[in-house]
């Protein structure tokens, strides 16, 4: 992976990567410091002493029921989350990939939700499940179901959950179409004349020949289900009813700006940044495998 | 117009050494071939005489001018590569042109260059297009207008045919050659391929694990090939070689196969038994009633002529080229005409040249 | 393929482009009629005639609770961050993924590894930490602070290097016969072969940046620099008083430019997108 020509010199170089560097530093890497430091110290109730308290902070959480009932709605919301928009984003791909009249239509008609914002997302589900003025939801209450989900934390849950995941199938989508059609079409044809038949053609040599997509997707979406989902809980429930929908960086926004503990938040941001790094580790042990085959 | 001199040139990448100290003068107009298999070196030379590497030692002189610490632009030489590597977004005029631009060229200076080396060319039609919209034989054809409106000093071309099909390349090396001879500009040529290199050059350098093994016209090479690897790199098929040992104090030698051979060239030096290895090009070979049986075990015909494959009774393989049709016999009577021989030492590969003219 | 399989494969992929257009439609819809049909609960499903007076109010006042800030201005600070983080992210992640590519100098691996670790650290898991140094520098409210946090990026390098990467060897050894010096060779030759990169790249990085939340909800508190969906999603924060109408008017505003980008310049994004994150 070295170029064989390049030009010499070491000003110019150094000027085109000051601006990145300057920014890696003063942004990431300094308040990744900070958050590991903040991690170890515990301010007294008025903000005035501030003391080194060792892995106190990270004792408490992980005595603390609620940051472990937390940890496990993350859990249980990260995972659904991912599976359905993983398989509705391919069901619609392998859907949209076939030769059919439109298919080009069908594309566009499907890709453009990648713009859509979480949060915007999450008001668009307002709309349509809001036990007032939401289609879906006075439908639901007109059918005698009791569908509030401001005050009931599973109806929240699967609310979350749905906007989170329909917000995501688009992103799915193009991953796995492009996935399809880089498959050469002499592969599928040597399974045809083998005799496979379509369904079993695509989960004996489609399904396994995507695995890679597949794979770089699901650390995808655990991502984005664990961070980005902020938006859509802040504006459907705010974490609630009851904590009901708190994801871990909810709390660890809660804690951090509402409930001012900072070292508590810190220790939180620590743990958060030992999950992304061991979902990224796994993901390139797992690519460079794959580079190896 | 200008005078090449490369010596002494070594180069090692960390502990592989790639260069074995080059040395080599270019007459003014001369083309000059380099030639030999992947790996020995050959493109390295190029490089380091464009500017692109760095030689570990050794010095390069153009037109008498010490340019070995000077960057390619400053050297005054053009180069046409093996991928062409037109700019995908630049027009053919704009490819050609670009080097004189950045000279500061004035554009309507630049642009009768471009239209002279494009009529030159036959390329005229195409100026406006993109390398994108051009065939195989047209890009190559770019890519030498490019080096010519530079009006250089010195021409380096790294098998620039190489990605061409084979009736192209034929056609466009006659093109090159002709090209050469008028424009009169001093050249290196890079190839693999020895119908190329023969066919090119005025001298060819072939080049084995970076070394230069001989630096010959191509009748020179062909007719008294300085080791047994430029010997078996050069002519097709490749020359037989067969084993054997000097005999009659030095004025014969008894191949492993059998028979004593007189030289008809003279006596080597050496004492008998001294170990040999005998050449004989394929078409050199000849039908003898009363000569070697070489059983047969394949035949390929080619139409104007015919190679046939076999082993002769010690087990050594022949490889035979014979005018018209094949025989239809498992075995061909053949012998070793004396004056074809060429006669190499077994221990270094090197050829022995008798004692004296014969 | 078999007409009897390709109606059930229309029928699906009718059903899926519904799923996501019915949401929208209901939005578009609603934000042609005034509050009190939607405050009844009605939800209409056909156009009605409020649409103008509902866009107005939205663009120059907003609704109560963005303070008499109009949704106007929040897109105006919305299309500024979301262009300038593109276009800044572009610009730093051009430069830098050059000098490590066409360059060999001290230090080359470490700049390039310190930048690619960047990945691990999304906003969001650092974002005090990242909040306390904006504050520190004096930059809350403000566009700087608001932007340039969000501008270095590894992906964008990343993308940019591995372009980077396929040109030729050639390319740049013809550039230097040609005597082209670097800057030269990015400005002639680099910088034109990697347009559709960066078409790709502007749509990404402008969704990225229109659509952020945690951080412009941190960095701004105050409503001259607040973005869009910030603003659209403070309007729903007190359920007693919602101006549905006007939210649903905001939400069609707020959808409109990432969603025009998208459609737009699909083809680059999709080829950009797919190949950044491979």
């Amino acid at each position: 992976m070295e170029r064989k020509t390049v030009f010499r010199g070491m000003t110019l170089p150094a000027l085109l990567l000051l601006p990145q560097l300057a920014i890696t530093i003063v942004f990431f890497f300094w308040p990744a410091g900070q958050a590991v430091w903040f991690a170890f110290l515990r301010q007294d109730a008025f903000g005035i002493r501030t003391s080194f308290v060792g892995f106190e902070n990270f004792a408490d959480l992980l005595a603390d029921p609620l940051y472990l009932e937390t940890a496990w709605n993350t859990l249980v919301f990260s995972v659904s989350v991912s599976a359905l928009s993983l398989s509705a984003g391919l069901l619609l791909a392998v859907l949209a990939d076939k030769q059919i009249r439109g298919a080009g239509a069908y594309r566009t008609l499907l890709i453009w939700p990648y713009a859509i914002a979480p949060a915007v997302a999450a008001v668009l589900w307002i709309f349509l499940f809001h036990p007032q003025v939401g289609l879906i939801g006075r439908a639901l209450n007109a059918a005698g179901l009791d569908w509030d989900y401001r005050l009931n934390g599973g109806q929240a849950m699967l609310m979350v959950i749905l906007a989170s995941a329909w917000k995501q199938v688009s992103y799915n989508f193009i991953f796995f179409l492009a996935g399809l059609q880089s498959i050469p079409k002499s592969v599928l044809e040597a399974a045809a004349i083998d005799g496979a038949r379509p369904v079993r053609r695509f989960w004996t040599i489609v399904f396994p020949l995507l695995s890679p997509t597949t794979f770089f997707l699901l650390v995808v979406n655990l991502v984005y289900a664990f961070f980005d989902t902020f938006g859509i809980i802040d504006a459907l429930t705010k974490g609630g009813p009851a904590k009901s929908t708190e994801t871990l960086i909810y709390r660890a926004y809660i804690d951090g700006r509402v409930n001012l503990d900072l070292g508590s938040s810190s220790a939180q941001s620590v743990i958060l940044m030992l999950v992304v790094i061991a979902l990224t580790a796994i993901q390139f042990r797992f690519i460079e495998r794959r580079v190896h085959y | 117009m200008a005078t090449l001199e490369v010596s002494g040139i070594r180069k090692s990448f960390g502990p592989t050494h790639v260069l074995h100290g080059i040395d080599l003068a270019v007459e003014d107009g001369e083309m000059i071939v380099i030639v030999g298999a992947s790996g020995c070196g050959k493109s390295t030379l190029l490089r380091i005489v464009a500017g692109l590497e760095t030689p570990s030692a050794g010095s390069i002189r153009i037109a008498g001018r010490e340019v070995t610490a000077l960057e390619p632009s400053e050297r005054d030489i053009a180069m046409v590569f093996q991928n062409y590597a037109l700019y995908p977004h630049m027009s053919v005029a704009q490819n050609m042109g670009y080097g004189l631009r950045i000279r500061g060229l004035p554009r309507p200076e630049v642009a009768r260059r471009v239209r002279e080396a494009a009529a030159l060319l036959g390329i005229e039609a195409l100026l406006e297009r993109r390398p994108k919209q051009l065939s195989g034989g047209q890009r190559q054809r770019v890519a030498m207008g490019r080096a010519i409106v530079r009006e250089p000093k010195l021409f380096l071309f790294d098998e620039p045919l190489s990605n061409l099909d084979a009736k192209l390349r034929v056609q466009m090396r006659a093109e090159i050659r002709r090209l050469q001879q008028r424009l009169g500009v001093t050249s290196l040529f890079v190839t693999h391929d020895q119908v190329e290199a023969m066919t090119l050059g005025d001298r060819l350098v072939v080049m084995h694990q970076g070394h230069a093994a001989q630096v010959a016209t191509p009748m020179e090479i062909w007719a008294k090939p300085a080791d047994t690897y430029v010997a078996g790199f050069i002519g097709s098929p490749a020359m037989n070689f067969l084993e054997g040992r000097l005999a009659e104090g030095g004025a014969a030698v008894e191949l492993r196969a059998g028979p004593v051979i007189r030289f008809a060239d003279g006596p080597r030096p050496g004492p008998d038994g001294l170990p040999l290895i005998i050449g004989i090009r394929p078409e050199h070979v000849i039908l003898a009633a009363d000569g070697l049986a070489l059983a047969l075990d394949l035949v390929e015909p080619l139409g104007s002529e015919t190679v046939l494959h076999g082993s002769l009774a010690d087990g050594e393989a022949l490889v035979v080229k014979l005018a018209g049709m094949a025989p239809q016999d498992r075995t061909l009577w053949v012998a070793l005409p004396p004056e074809m021989l060429h006669v190499f030492g077994r221990e270094d590969g090197r050829r022995i040249e008798p004692l004296r003219a014969g | 393929m078999a007409p009897r399989r390709a109606w059930l494969t229309h029928v699906l992929l009718i059903l899926g482009v519904i799923a996501f257009a019915l949401p929208i439609w209901i939005v578009l819809i609603g934000s042609t009629h005034d509050a009190a049909t939607i405050g009844r609960g009605e939800v209409p499903l056909l156009p009605g005639g409020h649409a103008l007076e509902n866009y107005r109010t939205a663009w120059g006042a907003g609704a109560a609770a963005t303070a008499g800030i109009g949704v106007g201005s929040m897109l105006w600070n919305s299309m500024l961050m979301a262009v300038l983080v593109a276009v800044g992210k572009i610009t730093i992640s051009f430069a830098s993924a050059y000098a490590v590519v066409f360059f060999r100098f001290p230090g080359r691996m470490l700049a390039f590894w310190s930048i690619f670790i960047t990945l691990m650290l999304p906003v969001e898991v650092r974002i005090f930490p990242t909040f306390k140094v904006v504050s520190d520098l004096g930059l809350v409210n403000t566009y700087a602070g608001l932007i340039i946090p969000l501008i270095a990026s590894a992906t964008a390098t990343l993308l940019f290097r591995q372009f980077f990467m396929t040109i030729p060897d050639e390319f740049v050894e013809a550039a230097k016969m040609d005597g082209a010096g670097p800057l030269r060779f990015l400005w002639d030759v680099v910088l034109p072969l990697s347009r559709t990169n960066m078409a790709a790249l502007f749509v990404i990085l402008f969704v990225y940046g229109w659509n952020q939340y945690l951080w412009p909800l941190l960095v701004t508190t105050t409503a001259d620099v607040e973005t869009v969906v910030i603003g659209m999603v403070k309007m729903i924060g007190s359920e007693a008083n919602t101006e549905w109408h006007i939210v649903m008017a905001t939400c069609v505003l707020s959808l409109l430019p990432p969603v025009a980008v998208v459609v737009l310049m699909q083809r680059w994004f999709v080829k950009g997108l797919t190949e950044t994150e491979k």
